[in-house]
């Protein structure tokens, strides 16, 4: 029962790496850019949450709101500004861009909120902590269903968006050739600040979900980068409900690692990931840009 | 009145100069094709007019009396240019009706009518683009750029590369769409096609224009000859 259970809570990780990968994975998907202050914007969100939540006494859910409006708005200028000059350079300046913004987000947020560590599963009150007890030695989290359950509405939502939706159209034109798309009328500026708005948005949530759950520092964004950008990798690049499987699959090795060690936890992800980059699927990822 | 007036326009890539000195102006509801031997610069200019790179070095493109030499590509479609590029670029991982209606905006266009128009893709509508035939796929270019309800539609090489059963279903769509009063600038390398289909004729051969005239006036062996610079000036009006 003891694997089971680690299987268990590994699933329920995995969909905390989902929601931070699938950002991730939609820039990718539609820009061709690796975010690299992907997990530093996710860190930044949840700073904000905590500003909020504590400066105010609101639940950490009421302070996602304002904190979601704030962070929608940042991803759009940091589109229209940084972005979109950087994109002009080739692929080499998004990714040199993005790190130096990595520096100054976790400088930034050391200097206001100093080297502590924090966590918001104090304001979140009983739900940071509340879990369903199957057996002695299985037990279900209730918030691990919940960043789960988030995870699949926020991917299914973006799924259906991208399937459904002018927007969506848009942005699937735009990943297969911006130039073609400005030819039809869809200005690729546009569909590129909307797609990092979402990507930051949705990285906000799932910083807000890492307080929960455990610590988080100025620090933390670039471990959590890695753990998205496996899972991006893993589930397939550009795939969005792939992401949600290789957060899974990424969870499930971190917890079951943990069984045999607990310092095997990490390494055990990182194992699997570079066995399925040795792979013939990941010796020829597929760069062929977002699918619904 | 012209709808579109090209004036004095240069583009070059790179070093080569690919369309010299160009003016050309083209009536509302008219038919131009441009035609020329390849390198001539017809294509060039044709992207020039849509807004696609490269930008052009000097002269001004001026649409519906507006200039829009320094709009980039979307606003000029927004703005009533539709551009049907040689080799489709259509979106390969979109059906035909998501390429169509990507690029729709309010007006007669819509999917209904363009599949009225071209019923060859009546039965490809939820077909992803990368499954087409060639003529399927001109077809969807040339009714993605429909869908845009353009004031002026541009067709680079409308022909190239299809069967001729294919070029024929298209042209045959393309004259319903020229009889609704679209006006059409048609590069095209079929030289029968072009004075079929064309009210007037342009012949250009490097960067220039060499010949023009209306397309009943001129005949197979003048444009001939201009497309290989040895034109006489015995009907059309010939440029140097």
């Amino acid at each position: 029962m003891t694997w089971v259970n680690a299987v268990v809570q590994g699933v329920l990780l995995g969909g905390l790496y989902a929601l931070f990968a699938c950002g991730l994975s939609l820039l990718f998907g539609v820009m061709r850019i690796i975010n690299l202050a992907h997990g530093d914007l996710a860190v930044l969100g949840a700073f904000l949450i905590w500003q909020i939540s504590t400066s105010f006494g609101l639940s950490p859910f009421v302070a996602l709101i304002p904190a979601l409006v704030v962070m929608l708005a940042l991803g759009y200028v940091l589109q229209k500004t940084m972005l979109t000059r950087s994109l002009r350079g080739g692929p080499l300046i998004p990714l040199l861009a993005t790190f130096g913004l990595s520096i100054v987000i976790q400088n930034g947020l050391l200097q206001v909120f100093s080297a502590d560590v924090r966590s918001l599963g104090g304001q979140a009150g009983p739900i940071a902590h509340a879990s369903w007890t199957i057996t002695d030695q299985l037990s279900i989290p209730v918030l691990g269903v919940v960043v789960l359950a988030t995870a699949v509405a926020v991917l299914g939502g973006l799924q259906l968006v991208l399937r459904r939706t002018g927007i969506g159209r848009e942005m699937r034109a735009t990943a297969q050739d911006a130039d073609t798309a400005g030819l039809v009328g869809v200005p690729s500026s546009s569909v590129y600040a909307r797609a990092t708005a979402i990507a930051i948005a949705t990285a906000t949530l799932a910083g807000m979900f890492l307080a929960l759950r455990s610590t988080f520092s100025a620090a933390s964004g670039p471990t959590q980068l890695i753990f998205a950008f496996e899972a991006v990798v893993i589930g397939g690049l550009g795939s969005l409900w792939g992401t949600l499987g290789g957060g899974i699959v990424l969870g499930v090795a971190q917890t079951v690692g943990a069984q045999f060690d607990p310092q095997w936890s990490i390494l055990a992800g990182h194992l699997v990931f570079l066995l399925i980059l040795a792979t013939p699927r990941g010796r020829s990822l597929d760069l062929g840009g977002v699918r619904a | 009145m012209s709808i579109l007036e090209v004036r004095d326009l240069d583009v070059r890539h790179g070093l080569l100069q690919a369309v010299r000195g160009v003016s050309l102006s083209l009536e509302a509801g008219e038919t131009l094709a441009l035609v020329g031997a390849n390198g001539a610069g017809k294509s060039t200019l044709l992207r020039a007019i849509a807004g696609a790179s490269p930008a052009p070095a000097g002269g001004a493109i001026v649409f519906d009396g507006e200039d829009v030499t320094r709009r980039r590509a979307h606003e000029r479609v927004r703005g009533g240019i539709a551009l049907v590029p040689e080799g489709r670029l259509l979106f390969p991982n979109l059906t035909v009706e998501e390429n169509l209606l990507v690029a729709a905006r309010p007006g007669p266009w819509n999917v209904a009518k363009v599949v009225e128009a071209f019923p060859m893709l009546a039965e490809r509508r939820r077909h992803r683009a990368a499954t087409l035939s060639g003529g399927e796929r001109q077809a969807t270019a040339i009714g993605r750029a429909l869908m845009s309800n353009p004031r002026l539609l541009l067709l680079d090489e409308v022909s190239l590369g299809l069967a001729p059963v294919a070029v024929d279903d298209v042209y045959r769509s393309l004259k319903t769409v020229i009889e609704s009063g679209t006006t059409v600038l048609l590069v095209e390398q079929d030289l029968t096609r072009a004075l079929e289909t064309a009210q007037r004729v342009v012949c250009m051969l490097e960067g220039r224009i060499v010949l023009e005239g209306a397309a009943g006036d001129l005949t197979r062996e003048q444009i001939t000859e201009a497309y290989f610079g040895l034109h006489h000036d015995n009907g059309g009006v010939a440029r140097t």
